[in-house]
């Protein structure tokens, strides 16, 4: 719940206006917490309080605040300081790095909620349509002279909110476990999938290439068939082995119906690669007949958009995989707006450059065969990642399996 | 000239007052003859654009008072000069709250008003004084918002003068501040509805509080409660100098409660002052030196 430290200072035991703020604070929907109350020794010593006051949101709490400081309560927090970007790409020194955490500002008077809150990148005010706006933005997109927030003063963060028992993760925690009942797991995810949709919201994927290489490639496509995915993050490596698959019936070489390694197999992927750049990317590869069947097959027939963000041991790569870094970011961050369930299924890389990017709102299960994975995933930050160590195999054999209208 | 005459008590010639009780004001007094008085906005309940005041009959209203102040009540009273863009200024007592050398001055909540500030900063400055500003930001409205009942300085807040001006106050003069909320227009000021008569005894209206600020002025103070119909004729709004109080005409029960205790009361037609919410203390700021 908000809530904000307001001083008293003065003759406020004498004057009752100690306890008239408090009656105003219980009166007007709030409740306080008294961190500290010094009394002044002699009658001329005045006295000092500390006053959490807290409500159940903004709007009553500023309120609240607004009529206690009428009578003489301050608060505590003061406003935002704004430096001017000294140059293109660089925060002024002091800058307040940004949290995943819902943040808030303040500034002449009023608390800014901060759009699309990202966790390393800083905070500018500007003037929108005469309105003042807190966006965050990355040190690279930075232009010289914007105003950005420096040091923490007047900067809220609220802490993540204890998990509402109804909440079908809640039963989770947020511990990264190998003994926990999996097809809970999968059905608590089923649960919130079918909640973000219901609620319009997005549910974003993030996968690699192990499940291609586990023979589940067919059930996320089938997923995303069904219209469960709105969108996809992944690597060179899942488009080119999905592609591979479709082309060739083979995974790094080795053939999935059998499990057999094919003879020149090694190769496969290459030539896949090779057909999507001749037909000069996956939609056109698509479009050409060429590509009838995959993962990427059914992003491009569904309409689900698909970031490739490639890496440096990268084979090929295929046109569609963006190779730098920072535009990849980008492309990413424009994706994870309105995402409410992020699924990070087999890859650390991708998982973690995510991550990054989610506010901490973001239902995040983190699936992987490694333990490792996932604790590295909320070591950067993603504490609000669930992790499920098993192999994506099961998993993605479950979820197809529990959400309705999955075709298989 | 239509006043009441002075109503000496003959069987209280010397009210009773404890000995070891030091009268609480000085008898120096600040007033501004009315020679630029006027009502030319409408800032309080009182003030009418439809109903303004007589200016020879005020004028022999302020007159009287100063006779009454000066003569009947051995008041000394220095006169600043009324400035013809500042017509509220006749009622000095906003001017600000003078402690010994220091006076610490208003700052207006009204525009209207805030023309005075200069004027009065110069006076206090000429006259040698310390002369301290309210913090940026908070109205403070002089000694119409801050009475002292001997130590203790009672302040109102909420109409004119802003709670952070008590802190100001208790901090630059090291007193005790009992800040008091003041929650009907007609009483906007603390002066219109309180004053102290002696270190522990005050006369109030107590409508015009909340009732935290009720519960303090009873519990730090005996008090004599005005009642509804004399609060309205501004019976509160009374100078006090020594065993002598100077109040507006037309407040018998509260000159009879004085009386009985053993003051002398003076009553003086103000009716052209009213109109603007404003009587006897209004007109007058105290010099303690």
């Amino acid at each position: 719940m908000p809530s904000e430290t307001i001083y008293l200072d003065g003759h406020i035991i004498d004057s009752l206006t100690m306890s008239k703020v408090l009656d105003i604070i219980l009166r007007d929907g709030g409740e306080y917490e008294i961190h500290r109350f010094d009394v002044g020794r002699t009658r001329t010593d005045p006295s000092h309080a500390e006053i959490e006051v807290i409500a159940s949101d903004e709007e009553t709490l500023e309120q609240i605040l607004h009529v206690v400081q009428q009578h003489g309560a301050t608060r505590a927090t003061g406003e935002v300081t704004v430096e001017p970007a000294p140059a293109d790409g660089v925060f002024p020194e002091g800058f307040y790095a940004t949290t995943n955490l819902e943040t808030m500002v303040r500034y002449q008077n009023t608390w800014l909620s901060v759009d699309n809150i990202e966790m390393d990148c800083g905070i500018v005010l500007a003037l929108k349509h005469s309105r003042t706006t807190a966006q965050v933005v990355p040190v690279h997109r930075i232009r010289k002279g914007d105003l950005v927030v420096i040091g923490d003063t007047g900067v809220r963060v609220t802490p993540p909110e204890r998990r509402d028992p109804m909440d079908p993760f809640a039963f989770m925690g947020s511990e990264v476990s190998t003994e926990r009942p999996k097809e809970l797991v999968v059905s608590a995810v089923v649960e919130a999938m079918q909640e973000a949709h219901k609620a319009g919201q997005k549910i974003l994927f993030v996968g690699g290439p192990a499940i291609l290489h586990t023979g589940v490639g067919p059930h996320l496509e089938a997923v995303i068939r069904a219209g469960w995915i709105d969108v996809l993050f992944a690597g060179n490596a899942l488009a080119t082995h999905d592609i591979e698959r479709a082309l060739f019936g083979t995974s790094l070489g080795v053939e999935l119906a059998t499990g057999v390694p094919m003879a020149s197999g090694h190769e496969h992927h290459l030539r896949a690669i090779n057909t999507i750049r001749a037909a000069g990317g996956i939609r056109q590869a698509v479009e050409q007949g060429i590509l009838k069947s995959g993962i990427m097959h059914a992003c491009v027939t569904c309409n689900v958009p698909y970031v490739l963000a490639g890496s440096i041991r990268d084979d090929g790569p295929l046109p569609d995989v963006i190779t730098d870094t920072v535009k990849a970011q980008d492309a990413m961050r424009e994706h994870v707006r309105g995402v409410r369930v992020a699924l990070m299924v087999a890859t650390t890389l991708h998982s973690v450059a995510t991550g990054n990017l989610l506010p901490a709102s973001v239902r995040t299960l983190c699936v992987d065969s490694d333990a490792d994975t996932v604790i590295k995933l909320m070591d950067r930050g993603t504490h609000q990642a669930f992790g499920l160590v098993t192999d994506c195999e099961f998993f993605l054999r479950e979820l197809a399996a529990r959400l309705p209208g999955v075709k298989l | 000239m239509s006043h009441s005459s002075p109503t000496p008590n003959a069987q209280h010639l010397t009210p009773n007052i404890e000995p070891s009780e030091r009268p609480l004001r000085t008898r120096r007094l600040l007033m501004c003859a009315p020679t630029a008085y006027a009502l030319k906005y409408e800032i309080n309940p009182w003030m009418s654009l439809h109903n303004t005041p007589d200016l020879s009959l005020a004028d022999r209203q302020w007159h009287e008072l100063y006779r009454v102040l000066t003569q009947e009540a051995n008041a000394e009273v220095t006169l600043i000069p009324q400035f013809p863009d500042a017509p509220d200024m006749v009622f000095t007592a906003n001017a600000g709250l003078v402690r010994g050398q220091i006076a610490m001055l208003a700052h207006f909540r009204h525009p209207e008003r805030q023309v005075e500030e200069p004027h009065f900063k110069a006076w206090f400055e000429e006259q040698g004084y310390n002369v301290r500003v309210p913090p940026a930001g908070c109205k403070f409205e002089g000694e119409g918002d801050a009475l002292f009942a001997s130590d203790i300085l009672v302040a109102g807040y909420l109409k004119r003068s802003d709670i952070c001006a008590h802190r100001w106050l208790a901090q630059e003069l090291g007193i005790q501040v009992l800040s008091v909320e003041l929650i009907d227009d007609r009483w906007y000021h603390l002066d219109t509805c309180f004053f102290p008569l002696t270190p522990d005894t005050v006369a109030f209206h107590p409508g015009a509080f909340d009732p935290y600020a009720r519960d303090v002025i009873r519990s730090h103070f005996q008090t004599i409660e005005v009642t509804f119909e004399e609060a309205l004729r501004f019976a509160c709004n009374a100078v006090v100098l020594g065993d002598k109080v100077v109040l507006p005409a037309g407040c018998p029960q509260l000159t009879q409660a004085l009386q009985e205790r053993g003051y002398t009361v003076f009553s003086v037609e103000l009716s052209e002052f009213l109109k603007a919410g404003g009587a006897a203390k209004c007109l007058a700021l105290h010099l303690p030196q």
